[in-house]
């Protein structure tokens, strides 16, 4: 064990069975040094990032009907609805007024919209000039199938529109047995990293995320990795990783939650395994505050978005700011600086 | 495995402590002072090793708190209320007995009892709970009133301490709670809780009850105004009392909640500070020999994460957890024993069920 950690150390890449041997044999604490060592020397290790976005989801109509999923409705469903440019403008001017750089565009896969809906929607919001980091694979798939238009000719139409990079959402397991289980409507493991390939190589940066924590085995959760360690060998597309635990509240899949320790365990391997990813994310909105902070020292040096709206929405606009003052505090407590970035992991500013 | 480390002076220490060598104040300063926290966390959990190996300790506990009217109004708490204030309560012996009946199909070990000082109940009241808990319950032990109910007691009794402490053993008390510490120092517990007893107070009814054969646990409660300096003091207090009396059984490091309180403008602890008191508490206590992750105080998540540095304990089921819950505590207020084994197992440590004592509850 403490050979393969060294070899990690040493920058040498670790197999997928090496991984598999830490998930099983590695003590937490172990895995946390070398991956909190690791994550100093490919991130800059005084600085922790975060970005300041607003989430939109266009709309919560969905045909896919991912059984972890509480947010979406049936297209003959009371309760859906497609955004308004009224909402988008209030939404994103009340962003930058925040600060803010940047909106994740997501949302379900509607069973009508057409390409120049999304288009529509694209060019209204880059009429106020913010970067849109927009539609995860399973939304482009689902465009390209519904028009019949190939994936590269919609990421092409869709970036002539406005759209300035992919969030990693959807990838769930890249294992296709898993994703026949838990989401059978969605793209297959395939053609999410198909789609994410095509984005690099249109020049698009993407994320890649994965959620754990349901039915899966440790193998797919290496698998996973496995798959976009490839790709980003090709690539080079992806800008971050971001692995976050299922919430099996408000769906069909019953489980309970994973704790934290599985979630560090998990997070440490992703920085020892994902030795061409620069950027780890914390999911602070899985696991709270504690341990996204915790998560700093286990490999992570991101602490993802202050995420303005759901913010807005709770605390009625009352204090919007302390999410972000909150974000600061738990990073310079930690013993690291502050600094917002923007979607491609540009500095802009320095809290002190 | 062996530890790596960030921050290289942290290696003199850890030499120290594989030589057994008893840690330095200054030692104590820089451990809270370093930005290694996964180094220092390595030290914690070697040492956390050596003595329980991948043990993690849980009680099948019930908290029952039998008053919350208090003359002493410490500026820290949100649990206290004065006489005939809305709220305020004191349990009759019907009450105990209803609470504990509620609970009565439940294996519990350990009634973990403490109160406020309520100036409207005699000394006679006190030796009832610990008869009444016996009749209702004869094989749990329990584990009640800190030095401070302790003090108070004498006061209204007009019997020494000693007399207090061998009747409350006579009628029932085994064990006691370490609480009422907060930080032994002066300039703290004159800013907080002056009308508490002091740091010497404390630390002289804990020697006598430890010198009358009652085990104890020991407390700090951190996340204020306190400094660094005040803690690595208040942990080397309890080092050497330790040293005398033998009597300690576990630290519990408790992160202050300021919700309702005095000092609500105080945040919330962060992980790394609390992280850092676990660590810290391991490695300067070297002859107490458990350290709690009190899961209350710092979240189910984070006293999981805690066994892997330098805790080896996460306190119990306790089914009603009142006190850190006025104070806006995110916890659940009690846990299935399951729930108990699921998070020590998912942290990879062997789960072992324990009484008052640390003794192992055999399964059955």
């Amino acid at each position: 064990m403490e050979n393969i950690l060294k070899k990690a150390l040493e920058g040498k890449r670790i197999s997928g069975e090496e991984a598999l041997f830490l998930y099983d044999n590695a003590d937490l604490l172990s895995l946390g040094t070398y991956a909190n060592i690791l994550r100093t020397k490919k991130a800059d290790k005084n600085q922790v990032t975060f970005v300041v976005d607003r989430n939109i989801n266009y709309t919560n109509i969905c045909i896919s009907a991912c059984k972890f999923c509480a947010f979406y409705k049936k297209p003959e469903q009371e309760g859906g609805y497609w955004i308004t440019n009224k909402d988008l403008e209030q939404k994103i001017i009340e962003t930058k007024e925040l600060g803010g750089t940047q909106v994740l565009l997501q949302g379900g896969l509607h069973p009508d919209k057409k390409l120049d809906d999304y288009v529509n929607l694209l060019k209204y919001m880059k009429s106020f000039d913010i970067h849109i980091h927009g539609f995860s694979p399973p939304e482009i798939s689902h465009i390209s199938n519904l028009e019949n238009i190939s994936v590269k000719d919609v990421l092409k139409t869709l970036i002539d529109a406005g759209l300035g990079s992919i969030p990693g959402g959807g990838a769930e397991i890249l294992v296709n047995e898993i994703r026949e289980k838990i989401s059978p409507n969605k793209c297959n493991a395939d053609k999410w990293l198909d789609v994410m390939e095509q984005a690099h190589n249109l020049g698009l940066k993407t994320t890649a995320t994965m959620m754990f924590g349901h039915i899966e085995k440790k193998e797919h959760i290496i698998e996973h990795m496995e798959r976009l360690r490839q790709l980003q060998d090709k690539t080079k597309g992806f800008t971050a990783f971001i692995p976050w635990t299922f919430q099996p509240s408000n769906t069909k899949l019953e489980s309970k939650t994973a704790t934290s320790a599985e979630y560090l365990r998990v997070l440490a391997i992703s920085r020892i395994f994902l030795d061409n990813f620069e950027n780890i994310q914390a999911s602070w909105v899985t696991q709270g505050s504690k341990i996204a902070q915790t998560a700093l020292f286990f490999g992570a040096n991101d602490l993802g978005s202050t995420m303005i709206e759901e913010n807005v929405v709770k605390a009625a606009n009352i204090d919007f700011r302390l999410p972000m003052e909150e974000m600061i505090r738990l990073v310079q407590t930690a013993g690291f600086e502050a600094w917002q970035r923007d979607c491609f992991y540009n500095r802009i500013k320095k809290f002190d | 495995m062996e530890p790596v480390f960030l921050d290289d002076k942290l290696k003199e220490i850890f030499e120290k402590v594989k030589k057994n060598e008893r840690l330095s104040f200054d030692d104590g300063l820089y451990l809270y002072e370093t930005k290694d926290l996964m180094g220092a966390a390595q030290i914690a959990d070697f040492k956390r090793r050596s003595l329980h190996g991948d043990k993690s300790f849980f009680i099948y506990n019930q908290h029952l708190n039998y008053t919350n009217i208090c003359r002493n109004r410490c500026l820290f708490c949100a649990y206290a209320k004065d006489y005939c204030e809305a709220g305020s309560y004191q349990y009759t012996m019907e009450d105990v007995e209803k609470e504990l009946l509620e609970k009565i199909d439940q294996p519990v070990n350990e009634i973990h009892m403490v109160g406020g000082l309520n100036e409207g109940l005699p000394y006679g009241y006190y030796i009832d709970l610990l008869k009444t808990i016996k009749k209702v319950r004869p094989d749990v032990t329990i584990k009640a009133f800190t030095a401070v109910e302790i003090d108070h007691l004498s006061n209204i009794s007009g019997k020494s301490v000693e007399e207090v402490i061998a009747e409350l053993k006579e009628n029932g008390l085994e064990m006691m709670p370490g609480g009422g510490a907060e930080v032994l120092s002066y300039r703290v517990h004159k800013k907080l809780f002056q009308r508490k007893i002091n740091k010497d107070r404390w630390l002289e009814i804990i020697e006598k009850v430890h010198n009358a054969g009652i085990k104890t646990n020991c407390t700090m409660l951190y996340g204020h105004i306190e400094t660094v300096e005040e803690k690595v003091q208040h942990l080397i207090y309890l080092r050497e009392l330790q040293d005398k009396t033998n009597g300690f059984i576990a630290f519990i490091p408790l992160a202050f909640h300021s919700e309702n309180t005095k000092l609500s403008h105080i945040k919330e602890t962060t992980a790394f500070e609390d992280l850092k008191n676990i660590i810290v508490s391991r490695l300067l206590l070297d002859n107490i020999p458990h350290i709690k992750a009190y899961w209350v105080m710092l979240g189910e998540k984070l006293a999981q994460t805690a066994l892997h540095f330098g805790a080896d304990d996460l306190d119990g089921t306790i089914l009603k957890e009142k006190i850190t819950h006025s104070a806006g505590a995110k916890s659940a207020v009690g846990h299935a024993k399951e729930t108990m084994i699921r998070l020590i197992e998912k942290a990879g440590m062997k789960a072992i069920e324990r009484d008052a004592f640390y003794n192992e509850v055999k399964a059955g």
